[in-house]
C-alpha cells in the first residue's frame, strides 16, 4: 500500500503539487470576489511572490518560513500601491488598474538582471512541499469559513449585494476593500512562492494575462457562495485537461468559454450552496 | 431642554448652479416624530442623502446628538446612531430574514479578527446575543414565521418591514424613512402605520419623507415642508395643512379640505 | 534628435488617441468596459492584410477593414453584453465576461493564425520619405497622422453637431431619460459598437503599417496602453482621450529613445497608477469621478 502510495505520487507529483496551489489562487480570488471587486493581479501576485521567495532561497540562502513570510508581504504591498487609491472609485478603476500591474511586472522580470531576465530563474531547491502546501490551503479554509460565518462575512455579503446599504448600516467599505485585496495578495504570493519551490523554475510568462484569467475562472466556475466553490473549480479545471488530453492544447479556450457561460447563464457557479452568515445556530429562543 | 437628535442648520448643496437645498434648518427633538414634505424635487430626497452622508453639503452643518456629522462618511455616520431606509428598498436577497437582521447590527458588534478566526467564548457570546435579539426584532415586526426564508423571496410589504428591523437593529439614535408607504396596497400602508406608531411608542426618533399625506398627517409630531430647496413651513400637522403657502405650492386645496375631514 | 523622435512619437500618439476614443466612446455611452476592445485591433490589422495581399491597395484595405472590425464588435456585443444589459448585472460581470472573451478570442485566433509576424506586402506605401529641417517623415507617417486626424476630428463633429451626437450624449449621460426622449437605445448601442469596432480596427490597421509587424496579440498589448490612456484622459472623456494619448506616445517614444526601448511598455503602467493617486478624475477632471 505505502509502495503504491509512493509509485503514485511520484508519477502524480506535479499534479498534485498543483491541485494544492490551485486552491490556494481560488481562494485568494475568492476573497476579492466575496466583497464584490474584481482584481486581475492575481496572477501578478503569484509571481512576485514567487520571484522574491526564489531570490531570497538562491541568492541569499534565508530560512523557508522567512522566505514565505517576504513571499506574502511584498505583494501586499504592491496591492497597497495599486489598490489604495481606487477603493473610493468604481470596480473598473481597480480591474484594470490590477491588469496593467500584471504587464508591467513581466516588463521588468524580463528586463531586469537579477531576475534571469526571459530565461527566468532555474535551480530553485525544492522546499516545503505536500505538507507545507495542503497545510496552507487547509489553514486558509478554515479561515475563510470562520469569517464566513460572523459579523464579518455578512458585511462581505452585504457589500457584494448592495454597496450603498451595506455603507449605511456601518460597514467600512474602504477598509473591507482594500483587507480583501490585501489577504488575496498575501495568498497569492504564498501559492506563488510554495510552486516556485516545488518546480525548480520559474520564468516571467507564468504569470501573465492567461494565468490571471485561469485564476479568475476558477472561482466563475465553481461559485462563490462558499470558499469551497472556488477551491471545487480549481480541482475540476486543473484536472480536466489531464483527463482528456486532447483538451490541454485548449486550455485557454475552455477557461475563456467557462467565464463567459458562467457568468451569463450560472452567475452562481457550479457550487451554488451558500454557506449561512451566523456563529451560532438559528434557533429560536424560548 | 436637551440637545435635538438631528439638527440641520442653514443647510445648502448646489449641483452645478442650482441649489437643491437652499439654506434648510430645522430640528428633530428625541423621540418625536417629524415630517419632511413637499412636491417633487423640492429636495427632500437630496436633503436626506445629505442627512445620511451619500451627498457632501456645500455649506451649512448637521449634528446627531449635538455632534457634527457631515464630514463623515456614511458608515461613520451609522456608528453614531443614525439609521435609514430606502425609497426603492435595498434588500439582500440572498441572506435568510436572520442574517439579514444580524447584517444591521454590525457597527454595534464587538467582534475581533482573532476572536472570529480562534472562535473564542467572546465571539460565541457576541453571536448568541445577536441572534437572539434578531428575534426579537422580528418577531416586533411581525416577520418571526418567516426567519429563515431568503430575503428577496419576501413579499414587498414584508420586505419593507424587513428593512426597517435591519435599520433598527443597530438601536439608532434617529432613524430616517424615506417613502416608507411608497408602492404599497392600502392594508399594508395601514399595518405599516401600525409598526411605526409602536416604534413611536418605544420612544424611537423617526425623520420621515411620504407623499401619503393622511398617513403624513396621523404619525407625525411636526413637518417640515420644502419647495425648490427651501423651507416654506413648518410646525405641527393641523398648521401646516392650514398654511396658505403650503396648500399652494403643494398640497392644493382639495387635499387640503380632505385632510381635514376626519377619516 | 530630439525633434525627430516627437514627431515619432506623435504618430505614435495619434494612433493610441484614436483606439482610446473608441474605448471611451463606448464606456462613456454603453456604460461598460469592453475588453474585447483589443481585439477589435488585431481583427483590423488583420483584415487589412489579407486585402493587401489580395492585391487591394491600402486606400480600400483601410475603411474595409475598419468597417469590418466594427461589425464584429457588434456581432460580439450582441453575444455578450446585450444578455446582461438585459438582466441588468452589475458593472463588473460585464467586465468579466468580456475578459473571458478576451482569452477565448485570442486563443482562437492564435490556433488559426499561429503567433508567427506579418508583415504587409511590399509596395503598399512608397517607400520615399519626405524631409523638413532634418526631421524625416516617412509617406507611412503621413499616412497615420492624416488618417487619424480625419477620423477624430469626424468623430468629434458627429458628437457636437449632430441629433445622433446629441443622442449619444443623452444617452451617455441618462440612459433612462434617453429613452423617453425618444431615442432607440437598442440601434444607438450598435450604431457605438460600430464606431468603436471601426476605431479600434484602423488604429489596428495604421499601428501595423507604422511597425509592419501584424500577429493575433497585438490588440492586448494595445488594450494595456489603451487603459492607461482612458484613466489617465479619465474614463468616458473624449477630449480626454485625445490628449492623453498623445502624452502616452510622445512619453514612450522618448523612453524608447533615451532610456530604453525594452522599457517604453512600462509607461503606460506608471502614468495610470500616478492618474490613480493624484487625479483619479483624469486630465481634464471635469466628469464627476463614480463614487463607492
Amino acid at each position: 500500500m505505502a509502495e503504491f502510495l509512493d509509485d503514485f505520487l511520484f508519477t502524480y507529483q506535479n499534479l498534485v503539487y498543483s491541485l494544492g496551489v490551485n486552491g490556494l489562487l481560488a481562494l485568494s480570488i475568492y476573497v476579492v470576489l466575496a466583497v464584490g471587486q474584481l482584481s486581475i493581479g492575481q496572477a501578478a501576485f503569484m509571481g512576485l511572490g514567487a520571484y522574491v521567495s526564489a531570490l531570497l532561497t538562491v541568492k541569499l540562502g534565508v530560512a523557508f518560513p522567512l522566505v514565505l513570510l517576504a513571499a506574502m508581504i511584498t505583494p501586499a504591498l504592491a496591492a497597497l500601491v495599486v489598490g489604495a487609491p481606487t477603493l473610493r472609485l468604481s470596480g473598473v478603476y481597480l480591474a484594470l488598474a490590477t491588469i496593467g500591474l500584471g504587464e508591467v511586472q513581466r516588463i521588468v522580470f524580463i528586463n531586469a538582471e537579477f531576475t534571469g531576465g526571459a530565461l527566468g530563474l532555474s535551480g530553485i531547491p525544492t522546499r516545503g512541499g505536500l505538507i507545507s502546501i495542503y497545510g496552507s490551503l487547509a489553514l486558509a479554509l478554515v479561515a475563510f469559513v470562520c469569517v464566513a460565518r460572523s459579523k464579518i462575512g455578512r458585511a462581505m455579503e452585504a457589500m457584494r449585494e448592495d454597496e450603498l446599504a451595506a455603507g449605511a448600516l456601518g460597514v467600512d467599505l474602504p477598509a473591507y476593500k482594500l483587507g480583501a485585496l490585501v489577504v488575496s495578495a498575501m495568498l497569492a504570493g504564498l501559492a506563488g512562492a510554495l510552486n516556485a519551490h516545488v518546480s525548480s523554475f520559474i520564468s516571467p510568462n507564468d504569470y501573465g494575462f492567461d494565468a490571471a484569467v485561469t485564476i479568475l475562472s476558477f472561482a466563475l466556475l465553481g461559485g462563490i457562495g462558499s470558499p469551497f466553490g472556488p477551491v471545487l473549480g480549481a480541482f475540476i479545471l486543473t484536472l480536466l485537461p489531464e483527463v482528456l488530453r486532447p483538451l490541454a492544447d485548449y486550455k485557454t479556450v475552455v477557461n475563456g468559454a467557462i467565464i463567459v457561460v458562467a457568468v451569463i447563464f450560472m452567475p452562481r457557479g457550479l457550487l451554488a450552496w451558500r454557506m449561512g452568515r451566523a456563529g451560532a445556530a438559528f434557533r429560536r429562543p424560548k | 431642554m436637551s440637545a435635538p437628535s438631528l439638527e440641520i442648520a442653514q443647510l445648502t448643496v448646489r449641483f452645478g448652479g442650482l441649489a437643491a437645498v437652499d439654506d434648510v434648518s430645522f430640528a428633530v427633538a428625541p423621540g418625536r416624530v417629524h415630517g419632511l414634505i413637499g412636491p417633487n424635487g423640492a429636495g427632500k430626497t437630496t436633503l436626506f442623502n445629505l442627512v445620511c452622508g451619500l451627498v457632501a453639503p456645500t455649506s451649512g452643518a448637521i449634528r446627531l446628538d449635538g455632534q457634527r456629522i457631515d464630514a463623515l462618511p456614511s458608515w461613520g455616520r451609522s456608528k453614531l446612531g443614525l439609521a435609514r431606509t430606502f425609497q426603492n428598498i435595498r434588500m439582500f436577497n440572498d441572506m435568510s430574514v436572520l442574517e439579514t437582521v444580524m447584517t444591521g447590527m454590525h457597527a454595534g458588534l464587538a467582534e475581533s479578527l482573532p476572536a472570529v478566526l480562534l472562535r473564542l467564548p467572546s465571539f460565541r457570546r457576541a453571536e448568541r446575543a445577536a441572534l437572539e435579539k434578531a428575534w426579537e426584532l422580528i418577531d416586533f415586526v411581525g416577520l418571526a414565521d418567516a426567519a429563515q426564508r431568503r430575503s428577496g423571496d419576501l413579499p414587498y410589504g414584508d420586505q419593507r418591514r424587513l428593512e426597517i428591523a435591519r435599520a433598527l437593529a443597530c438601536e439608532p439614535r434617529l432613524l430616517l424613512l424615506d417613502e416608507p408607504a411608497a408602492g404599497m396596497n392600502p392594508s399594508e400602508t395601514h399595518a405599516l402605520e401600525e409598526l411605526l406608531e409602536r416604534l413611536k411608542g418605544r420612544g424611537v426618533t423617526m425623520l420621515l419623507v411620504e407623499h401619503d399625506m393622511h398617513f403624513v398627517m396621523r404619525l407625525c409630531d411636526e413637518i417640515t415642508v420644502l419647495n425648490f430647496g427651501r423651507k416654506i413651513a413648518q410646525g405641527a400637522p393641523v398648521d401646516v395643512r392650514a398654511d396658505p403657502a403650503v396648500v399652494e405650492a403643494y398640497l392644493g386645496a382639495k387635499v387640503a379640505r380632505s385632510l381635514e375631514a376626519p377619516r | 534628435m530630439l525633434a525627430q523622435q516627437l514627431v515619432n512619437g506623435l504618430v505614435v500618439g495619434s494612433t493610441y488617441a484614436l483606439f482610446a476614443l473608441g474605448f471611451t466612446l463606448m464606456f462613456g455611452v454603453l456604460g461598460v468596459v469592453n475588453l474585447t476592445y483589443g481585439f477589435y485591433f488585431s481583427v483590423g490589422a488583420f483584415l487589412a492584410l489579407f486585402a493587401t495581399q489580395h492585391g487591394a491597395s491600402i486606400w480600400i484595405a483601410l475603411p474595409l477593414a475598419a468597417l469590418l472590425s466594427g461589425c464584429v464588435a457588434v456581432v460580439i456585443d450582441a453575444a455578450l453584453l446585450t444578455p446582461l444589459r438585459r438582466a441588468k448585472a452589475p458593472e463588473l460581470a460585464s467586465l468579466m465576461v468580456t475578459l473571458g472573451a478576451t482569452m477565448l478570442l485570442y486563443s482562437l485566433a492564435n490556433a488559426a493564425l499561429s503567433t508567427d509576424i506579418r508583415r504587409f506586402p511590399p509596395g503598399v506605401i512608397d517607400a520615399t520619405a519626405i524631409e523638413v529641417a532634418g526631421i524625416r517623415i516617412s509617406m507611412t507617417q503621413g499616412l497615420i497622422i492624416a488618417a487619424a486626424g480625419v477620423m477624430v476630428s469626424a468623430l468629434l463633429w458627429v458628437m457636437n453637431a449632430t441629433r445622433l451626437g446629441l443622442g449619444l450624449r443623452a444617452l451617455a449621460e441618462r440612459p433612462d431619460v434617453a429613452g423617453l426622449m425618444g431615442v432607440n437605445a437598442g440601434a444607438l448601442v450598435r450604431l457605438v459598437s460600430l464606431l468603436s469596432g471601426a476605431l479600434a480596427g484602423a488604429s489596428g490597421v495604421l499601428i501595423g503599417l507604422n511597425y509592419n509587424a501584424i500577429q493575433p496579440y497585438m490588440g492586448e498589448v494595445m488594450m494595456l496602453k489603451g487603459f492607461a490612456v482612458i484613466i489617465l484622459g479619465g474614463l468616458g472623456d473624449i477630449r480626454g482621450a485625445l490628449v492623453a494619448g498623445l502624452v502616452v506616445g510622445m512619453l514612450e517614444t522618448l523612453t524608447a529613445g533615451y532610456v530604453a526601448s525594452s522599457w517604453k511598455d512600462a509607461v503606460g503602467f506608471v502614468l495610470l497608477v500616478l492618474t490613480l493617486w493624484i487625479r483619479p478624475s483624469g486630465l481634464f477632471g471635469r466628469l464627476a469621478v463614480k463614487r463607492a
